[in-house]
């Protein structure tokens, strides 16, 4: 599509919507050639995957893929009736180019983060639930940053077919040398009608790392989707703003959770565009601040009668240092619309810390209980192999200072 | 018998304003001490005042609790020096799971087995008092005191809220506090208390050594809490401040 091409590569002057522009000429594309990793218990990247929430022995996982900058480096030999998991490369031979689904969900000119990805050509994971099929376990992916003053440009794709249902874990993380690096992740998702996807995103980058990813869902009749966000460590600049479109009777659920540490600027929410009649979303947010800046947004637009839709962001201020800023936006285009949203930004109470601290724990005790409680314990319908990686993140984050 | 508690011409604010106005009261070793008083006396505040409540800031006085003052000391330091306390008014803590605060706060383990003791099995994985009914936040904290095992208890208004058939159960539990148990009987009173009431209850289970009338911030009167009670009963609290008499026999 010369046509197109055009338009995308002017697109790379568009700077996002949200958070500060990067310049991409201060970044070299990323390696193809990753690493092949046969086993990933015995792998170097071990670690790193397992902070993020990927576990090496894939125990109570349907399958696990990996990438390295820009290549895949692992795809786990695991295969499950009604599953398919390649890449996007592949899967576009396999599938007649995947026609209804590359760049359909995502205007590749939206920004110069998208446009980059396509005009790399970017490669990513596919997976496909054919229609139908409950997938039990978690299918889990990896992207790993390996190089500094890198791009990691990855283009992926998930297909949840009619009557089909998946639970999605991706980890996301900085390696070794790399630091100052960009993550762009872009990723399309369709549900077909019926069906469910929970997609549970744990990232852990350094601390001068920026991250884009792009993320958009086509949420078909009677779908669900849920969309949980997890970041606890320092990163240098996240900005990550996914949206859903939501069809006749379908439901969206966001959940994000941050601690925005010193050094770190956080710009994080979602959209949700409430097509159909009768279809709901929720938005909620839970954020600390450590000292960095943190952003939570969140828009609702109702587009159709019957819809119902809530948002909520918390944050608090642990230190000072920081700027917390919560934007909670509802937008209605019809009448018959319930659409409600809450915000809360402070410190935390302190006749709670003392309350604890009245049963025998000190102050830091004390509030990391509440912390713990405030950031993964107040929000329904985590999953549990979430909930897991949580805690463990929580308790790594060192909350008590 | 040693003093336990000695209050001594205790002075406290609270929003800014003199709420204690000179306290003076002691509790011995042992004993179980009510404390009477009319709405806005400021018994509230001086529970929260022993227990080291950042709300009730001290601004003259002392509170010698075994013999040492503990004014300056933190909360969690008087907690793990063995006080412990019941609020009337507990907060509530979202995400914070009340079976984890239990543990955190066990000397003994073996309480959170026994939740069912006091109906509180169905509890443990719900946010700490959030959506709580008066007599749920009543059982609630007595597990996390039982568990706690302090030698001290600060009560605010244990029975005030709670129905006929939970008082049985709130004032057993009370007593399993206060004295130490030989199987089914309990033998000898080991932890000393300080219990609010207004209605007097609380003294059904558990037997009171002493009461005190506190008026305005300060303690009116002492006398055996029965003798108090009567004359509460008969005379409201109205009284109280021409009456000259520190105890009522
Ligand atoms: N934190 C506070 N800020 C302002 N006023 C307070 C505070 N705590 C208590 N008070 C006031 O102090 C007085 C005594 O309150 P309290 O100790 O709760 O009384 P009691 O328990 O005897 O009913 C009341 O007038 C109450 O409004
Ligand atoms: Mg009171």
């Amino acid at each position: 599509m010369p046509g197109k091409d055009d338009s995308v590569r002017e697109a790379l002057k568009t700077k996002g919507a949200y958070g500060k522009d990067i310049d991409l000429d201060a970044y070299e594309e990323g390696d193809r050639d990753a690493d092949s990793v046969k086993d990933l218990e015995d792998s170097e990247y071990k670690r790193y995957m397992e902070n993020v929430g990927v576990v090496a022995d894939e125990m109570e996982r349907s399958g696990t893929l990996m990438f390295i900058d820009n290549g895949m480096s692992h795809c786990s030999p695991k295969t499950q009736e009604g599953l398919e998991m390649s890449t996007v490369s592949q899967a576009l031979k396999d599938h007649d180019g995947l026609k209804d689904f590359i760049w359909k969900a995502m205007d590749p000119a939206k920004d110069k983060y998208t446009a980059k990805t396509y005009l790399e050509d970017g490669d990513g994971f596919f997976i496909r639930v054919k229609s139908g099929y409950h997938i039990k376990n978690p299918v889990q992916s990896c992207m790993l940053l390996n190089k500094e003053k890198s791009i990691q440009n990855l283009h992926n794709i998930i297909v949840v077919e009619d009557g089909a249902s998946l639970e999605m874990i991706t980890g996301c993380s900085t390696i070794r040398h790399a630091n100052d690096a960009l993550h762009v992740g872009v990723t399309e998702i369709y549900l077909g009608e019926g069906s469910g996807l929970t997609y549970s995103m744990i990232h852990s980058w350094g601390n001068k790392t920026n991250v884009r990813p792009r993320t958009r869902c086509v949420v078909g009749k009677n779908s669900h989707y849920t969309n949980n966000y997890v970041i606890l460590n320092p990163v240098g600049n996240l900005q990550s703003f996914p949206v859903a479109d939501l069809s006749e009777n379908a439901s969206a659920t966001y959940n994000t959770i941050c601690i925005a540490h010193e050094g770190s600027d956080i710009d994080t929410g979602g959209m949700v565009n409430l097509n159909g009649p009768g279809s709901r979303a929720e938005i909620m947010s839970r954020s600390i601040s450590m000292g960095g800046k943190m952003c939570a947004r969140g828009r609702l637009v109702g587009n159709s009668p019957g819809v119902k839709a809530h948002l909520e962001c918390r944050s608090i201020i642990l230190k000072d240092g920081g700027a917390t800023l919560a934007i909670p936006e509802l937008e209605a285009h019809a009448a018959d619309v319930e659409m409600t949203h809450e915000a809360a930004v402070g410190k935390i109470a302190r006749d709670q810390i003392e309350y604890i601290m009245s049963r025998g724990l000190d102050e830091d005790q004390a509030v990391s209980m509440i912390v713990r409680g405030f950031l993964s314990g107040s929000i329904n319908g985590l999953p549990e192999s979430l909930q897991k990686e949580l805690d463990s993140a929580i308790e790594q984050a060192n909350l008590g200072d | 018998m040693s003093e336990m508690l000695k209050i001594v011409d205790l002075h406290a604010e609270a929003g800014g304003r003199e709420i204690l106005k000179g306290v003076n009261l002691t509790v011995e070793e042992g004993e179980t001490c009510v404390l009477f008083g009319p709405n806005g006396s400021g018994k509230s505040t001086l529970l929260s005042t022993i227990m080291g409540y950042s709300t009730c800031k001290v601004t003259s006085g002392q509170i010698l609790f075994k013999g040492k003052d503990i004014s300056s000391l933190s909360i969690d330091e008087r907690a793990r020096m063995g006080i412990g306390m019941m609020m009337q008014r507990p907060p509530n803590i979202f995400g914070v799971k009340l079976g984890d605060l239990v543990k955190a706060a066990s000397k003994d383990e073996g309480v959170l087995g026994n939740a069912e003791l006091f109906k509180m099995e169905g509890f443990l994985d719900r946010d700490i008092n959030v959506g709580f009914s008066g007599g749920e936040i009543k059982r609630s904290e007595l597990l996390q005191l039982t568990a706690q095992k302090p030698e001290f208890i600060l009560l605010d208004e244990p029975e005030s809220g709670v129905d006929l058939e939970n008082i049985d159960l709130i004032g057993g539990k009370i007593k399993d506090l206060l004295y130490e148990h030989a199987g089914p009987v309990s033998v000898q009173r080991h932890v000393s208390s300080l219990i609010i009431t207004h209605t007097g209850q609380v003294l059904d289970y558990v037997g009171a050594d002493r009461g005190y009338i506190m008026k305005n911030g300060r303690i009116q009167c002492a006398g055996r809490p029965s003798d108090l009670l009567k004359h509460i009963k008969q005379n409201g609290y109205g009284e109280c401040d021409a009456c000259q008499a520190k105890t009522i026999q």
